[in-house]
């Protein structure tokens, strides 16, 4: 049995000028435990997918299931990591995690269990040095981490991350990957990732869902990355398989899919399109 | 090092230096003006005979105080020699009833505003809450809202009269009616700015935090509590700051108006007084209502620092 299947989905967003069909024909099957990729360009229905699947949207017509019961609403069994982190500002890394362990495990863990694994899950994302500070006190990257640790500690069935790197620069980003390969070895959640980034796309996944362009967007190809894990971003950057995949992501993306108006020059290099400038590393002083 | 020695003297005169400067200039300018307006009560009081108008309200005050003791020591050893000569008389213990003294009007008008704003802020911040949470409500009391916060303390002064009149009915009422008219005339006028600020403060949660609600499926009690109060508390204060300062300008009026006791009527007693040193004592009230209204919303301003999350937000 599939483990999270989307069936004909399409949603219709309604705006001053008539609905809005954003997605159409979505169709998806995920196994257990495994790591998916959304790519596609901006706007063209990422969130929108991963909101459905959240439980966050309703999709219009067809639907999503899990272990064989329909999503209707949001739940913990699908956390998300959202884009811009979105922890409580007035409470430490610790209380964040705190608030969803609190909710999900009164009465079914003791309070030392439940100490123990707020600080466990702190741990797996290396936060545990910094628990008691508040989010504005922490870099960005480190807001990420106590966001998926607290996406962590829920326990879900499936992780849905939502550019979870997206405003980060490139070396914590690189960090935050192999946290997140390194959590995937060790729990197997199954996860679905958006990405803009098409080697962050092919370094994690087992499968890249790559998205037409909307109106009415739709998955346009799935490619099967088959690289044995784990993997090394250094010894992969000279594997044929590695690059072969890249070389269809990009493909994909930038001579089928080219946004309208966007010139089609043989001149223009993808990679300095699909890499995000490297914004540069927050410097805070958190005495 | 030099530079470090100027810097902290510029900056100490400009926190205390140029303000001191500020009000030097208006008294000089007062006092100039003052000398050459005459009156109906006389020449028009200048800075130093206000000044002196405030020390014969304090002495007045303390000879009240005096009188009141004495009061009481009398009554104390009557009652003492009657039960004396017969043990099983009957006592009676009376309270001094002297003219209320500046300083007591000011407690009166202390007490009574304090009384107005909680008792505002108690039906307002949660009816805020429950109105931002819901559109629909939203809709439904936001007509009312405008409507009623235009209205001025003035008018509501005789109904509120007149609906305390006749459903207030006590023989011995535990609360003066002029204190119940004043104090739901201030609740009245104080309401609004806080119901409409929280209800803003509410509406506008984050989204992603309100995401974050639904994923973990948090209770009612339990989303208010650690997502929408804690979001909405900068607004919730904006509004109580808005609210306490419209409290205590709508409550001297209709002290004024109502004739009820307090600063108001301090200063309308003395209006029909008119003696030589009436202008003067006004105008110690009007400094002393300035004053207090600083002094409230600095205090709302410190609850404000003591309870917010945010301490680097700029609060002023
Ligand atoms: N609540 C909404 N109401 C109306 N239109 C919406 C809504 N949410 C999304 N849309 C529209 O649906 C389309 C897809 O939006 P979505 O946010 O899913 O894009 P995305 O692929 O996540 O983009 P990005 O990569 O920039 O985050 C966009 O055209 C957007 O304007
Ligand atoms: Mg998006």
């Amino acid at each position: 049995m599939t483990h999270l299947e989307l069936t004909q989905v399409a949603i219709e967003f309604p705006t001053p000028k008539g609905a809005f069909k954003a997605l159409e024909n979505v169709n998806l099957k995920i196994q257990k435990g495994e790591f998916v990729s959304l790519i596609g360009h901006s706007g063209c229905g990422k969130s929108t997918v991963l909101n459905i699947v959240a439980g966050l949207y309703k999709a219009t017509t067809g639907g999503v299931i899990l272990d064989g019961r329909e999503v209707d609403e949001p739940g913990p069994e699908r956390a998300v990591v959202f884009q811009n982190h979105s922890l409580l500002p007035w409470l430490t890394a610790y209380q964040n995690v705190e608030l969803a362990v609190k909710t999900l495990f009164k009465g079914k863990k003791t309070k030392a269990e439940i100490k123990e694994w707020i600080e466990h899950n702190l741990t797996l994302v290396h936060m545990d040095h910094a628990m008691h500070k508040r989010p504005d006190e922490i870099s960005g990257g480190m807001k990420q981490r106590v966001g998926i640790a607290r996406a962590l500690a829920m326990q879900p069935k499936v992780l849905l991350m939502d550019e979870p790197f997206g405003a980060l620069d490139a070396l914590t980003r690189a960090h935050l990957q192999d946290s997140v390969m390194e959590i995937h070895a060790h729990l197997g959640n199954t996860v679905i990732m958006i990405t803009h980034d098409v080697d962050e796309a092919v370094l994690l996944s087992d499968r890249i869902v790559m998205m037409t362009n909307g109106p009415a967007a739709t998955i346009g190809e799935i490619l099967q990355v088959n690289l044995p894990r784990p993997r090394d971003r250094l010894v992969l950057a000279e594997d044929p398989h590695y690059n072969h995949c890249r070389g269809e992501v990009l493909k994909f993306l930038y001579e089928r899919q080219r946004r309208p108006g966007e010139a089609a020059t043989a001149t223009k290099k993808p990679d300095a399109v699909v890499t995000p400038l490297p914004e540069r590393p927050q410097l805070r002083i958190v005495a | 090092m030099t530079s470090f020695l100027y810097d902290n003297f510029t900056a100490l005169l400009r926190n205390f230096g140029v303000p001191l400067i500020g009000i030097a200039v208006f008294l000089v300018i007062w006092h100039v003006i003052a000398a050459r307006i005459e009156t109906s009560l006389g020449v028009m009081p200048g800075p130093v005979q206000v000044g002196q108008q405030f020390l014969n309200l304090v002495a007045e005050h303390q000879a009240e105080r005096t009188k009141a003791a004495e009061f009481y020591q009398r009554q104390q050893e009557r009652n003492a020699k009657m039960l004396a000569e017969n043990p099983g008389a009957e006592v009676k213990t009376r309270s001094y009833t002297g003219r209320p003294t500046f300083f007591d009007q000011v407690l009166t008008s202390l007490i009574t505003v304090m009384t107005g704003f909680v008792l505002a802020a108690l039906i307002a911040i949660p009816i805020g809450i429950v109105a931002g949470l819901s559109h629909t409500l939203y809709s439904a009391l936001n007509p009312l809202i405008q409507l009623f916060k235009q209205v001025s303390p003035l008018a509501w002064l005789p109904i509120v009269t007149i609906l305390v009149s006749a459903l207030y009915v006590s023989d011995d009422p535990l609360l003066e009616k002029s204190f119940i008219t004043s104090a739901i005339t201030v609740l009245l006028c104080c309401l609004w700015p806080t119901l409409i600020n929280t209800s803003v403060g509410v509406a506008n949660i984050n989204k992603d935090l309100l995401n974050v609600s639904k994923v973990l499926r948090l209770s009612w009690l339990t989303h208010v509590r650690k997502i929408v109060l804690p979001s909405a508390i900068p607004m919730i204060f904006t509004g109580l700051r808005l609210s306490l300062g419209i409290a205590w300008m709508v409550l001297i009026a209709a002290e004024m108006l109502a004739q009820n006791p307090g600063l108001g009527k301090f200063v309308w007693d003395e209006f029909q007084n008119g003696s030589s040193n009436s202008l003067g004592r006004i105008m110690v009230a009007v400094i002393a209502i300035g004053l207090i209204g600083f002094a409230l919303d600095r205090g709302m301003l410190s609850l404000q620092r003591a309870v917010s999350w945010d301490k680097s937000s700029a609060l002023r």
